[in-house]
């Protein structure tokens, strides 16, 4: 493990459940690690593997992506298409050379704070052991010498 | 008044893009008329020479056909650049790194010990393998050496205009010179394609139907009518910049996305990746479990071969990493 390491984590919630969920977690003051970057979007649906993609490239050591539980989503089937992605993607990342560990998908309720909390500590804690994503800082390098 | 001045230099390429130009069948005598060729070593017997003694943006249009993978090719690219007046990254591995591109699963290191010495094919006892400078009886040999990944043209140098295809389509390249010799170039930075995918030039017809199965393309005969990715068959084309008039779904063969990302994507694959979760399914899948999702979805093989065949150095990661092999 890496001394010092603190992992930086992006997280995607989509409005009407998930990022309720990590609000409710603020508002019971739930204690959660500070390392999540939280970036709200319409539905999980919405998320671009792009961003994903952008996310890793730029020194992200983990990304969370959370939505509605399934038949919850409010434009019906975001979260649906969502879990399809991101199997491929976790096997898209993994032929790219980064570990499929640092990307997770898990549903989260407008009512589960706790349970958001205990999944960031844990998510955490799994991307510690991983250690750095290093791929960023060898990217930047690639690009530097143009 | 002096004719123009075109030259064509070929990085890593195939040749295929030249044959592109001769697809333009009695015209190429008419484009060859009313041209100065200045280098265009597989057609015109002028040497390199030839080319660098010619000032700097003296060349009033510069074809640069392939990817840049090793030093020498390095170095043509930026020949390149200093002689054009205009620099078009011509065909799909200019713009994008094309199948040389595909280099980039593999070290540099992997690539000379897996073709010099591991193959079935090769004897090589002594395990030799290339490298830049050999010293034989006084005499110094120099060969060209890998780059540490395969890069498109923009990569290394300033491009002016893209002109994607494998090889690019006559349609297009006709547009390009007709534009260049007649000094009306669209704005710097234009690719000559659609601006559509190559879907929206696709005659076949789409149902919006979900599929559970994927098959390889020798499994069936597809319905010529029918949109093949429906079919079970991956294809490109959501993906794919149009501009080809889809000419290889027309002819029953899925698209392979040679005219590289949609307008305004920056990755092909991620593109691909989406439109491939939508297609890919059931009609419900409310209360299908996440197994049954991943048996259908992991259907797909090689997604990074498949999505990026031909654009894998512009992808945003660029290259497979941490590779040894
Ligand atoms: S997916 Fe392929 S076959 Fe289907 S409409 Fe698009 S280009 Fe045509
Ligand atoms: S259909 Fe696809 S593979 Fe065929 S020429 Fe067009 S872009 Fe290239
Ligand atoms: S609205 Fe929450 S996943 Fe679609």
């Amino acid at each position: 493990m890496v001394e010092n390491f603190e992992p930086n984590i992006v997280v995607f919630a989509c409005n009407w459940c998930s990022y309720a969920g990590m609000d409710l977690a603020g508002t019971s003051r739930i204690q959660y690690p500070h390392n999540l970057k939280v970036i709200r979007v319409m539905c999980s649906g919405r998320i671009n593997p792009v961003y994903i993609l952008e996310a890793f490239a730029n020194g992200a050591d983990g990304v969370l992506v959370t939505g509605c539980h399934p038949g919850d989503c409010h434009y019906i089937s975001g979260n649906y298409k969502t879990r399809k992605r991101i199997i491929l993607l976790e096997r898209l990342l993994e032929q790219f050379g980064i570990e499929k560990e640092r990307l997770r998908l898990e549903w989260v309720s407008a009512s589960e704070g706790e349970k958001f909390a205990n999944i960031a500590k844990e998510f955490v804690e799994q991307i510690r052991k991983l250690g750095p994503n290093h791929i960023a800082k060898e990217l930047r390098k690639e690009v530097a010498v143009v | 008044m002096n004719k123009p001045r075109l030259a064509i230099i070929p990085g890593a390429n195939c040749a295929g893009c030249d044959y592109s130009l001769l697809d333009l069948g009695e015209k190429v005598i008419e484009v060859l008329m009313a041209v100065d060729i200045a280098y265009w070593p597989t057609a015109a017997d002028l040497k390199l020479e030839d080319l660098e003694k010619l000032p700097d943006g003296s060349i009033d249009l510069v074809l640069f056909e392939g990817a840049v993978n090793n030093d020498e090719t390095e170095e043509m690219a930026k020949l390149a650049r200093r002689k054009a007046k205009n620099l078009i990254a011509f065909g799909a591995c200019a713009c994008f790194g094309g199948i040389p591109g595909l280099a980039n699963v593999a070290s540099k290191d992997g690539i000379l010990r897996k073709a010099y010495i591991k193959s079935l094919s090769t004897v090589n006892q002594q395990g030799t393998i290339p490298c830049k400078l050999t010293r034989l009886d006084g005499i110094e040999l120099t060969i060209p050496e890998f780059l540490e990944s395969v890069k498109s043209l923009d990569q290394v140098v300033n491009v002016d205009y893209y002109l994607p295809g494998c090889p690019p389509p006559l349609k297009l390249v006709a547009e390009a010179l007709t534009a260049a010799l007649s000094g009306k170039l669209p704005p710097k930075g234009t690719v000559f394609g659609s601006m559509k995918s190559v879907c929206d030039d696709c005659k076949r017809i789409r149902e919006d139907k979900k599929i559970t199965e994927i098959k390889r393309y020798h499994q069936l005969i597809p319905d010529p009518e029918r949109c093949l990715f429906e079919q079970g068959i991956i294809c490109m084309g959501p993906a794919t910049r149009g501009g080809c008039d889809a000419v290889c779904p027309t002819v029953n063969v899925p698209c392979r996305g040679c005219m590289g990302p949609t307008p305004g994507s920056q990755d092909q694959g991620a593109r691909m990746l989406s439109a491939l979760s939508s297609v890919i399914g059931l009609e419900v899948e409310t209360g299908v479990s996440d197994e049954e999702v991943r048996k259908l979805i992991l259907q797909v093989k090689d997604p990074l071969g498949t999505f990026y065949r031909y654009s894998l150095p512009k992808s945003i990661m660029r290259r497979v990493w941490g590779v040894r092999e």
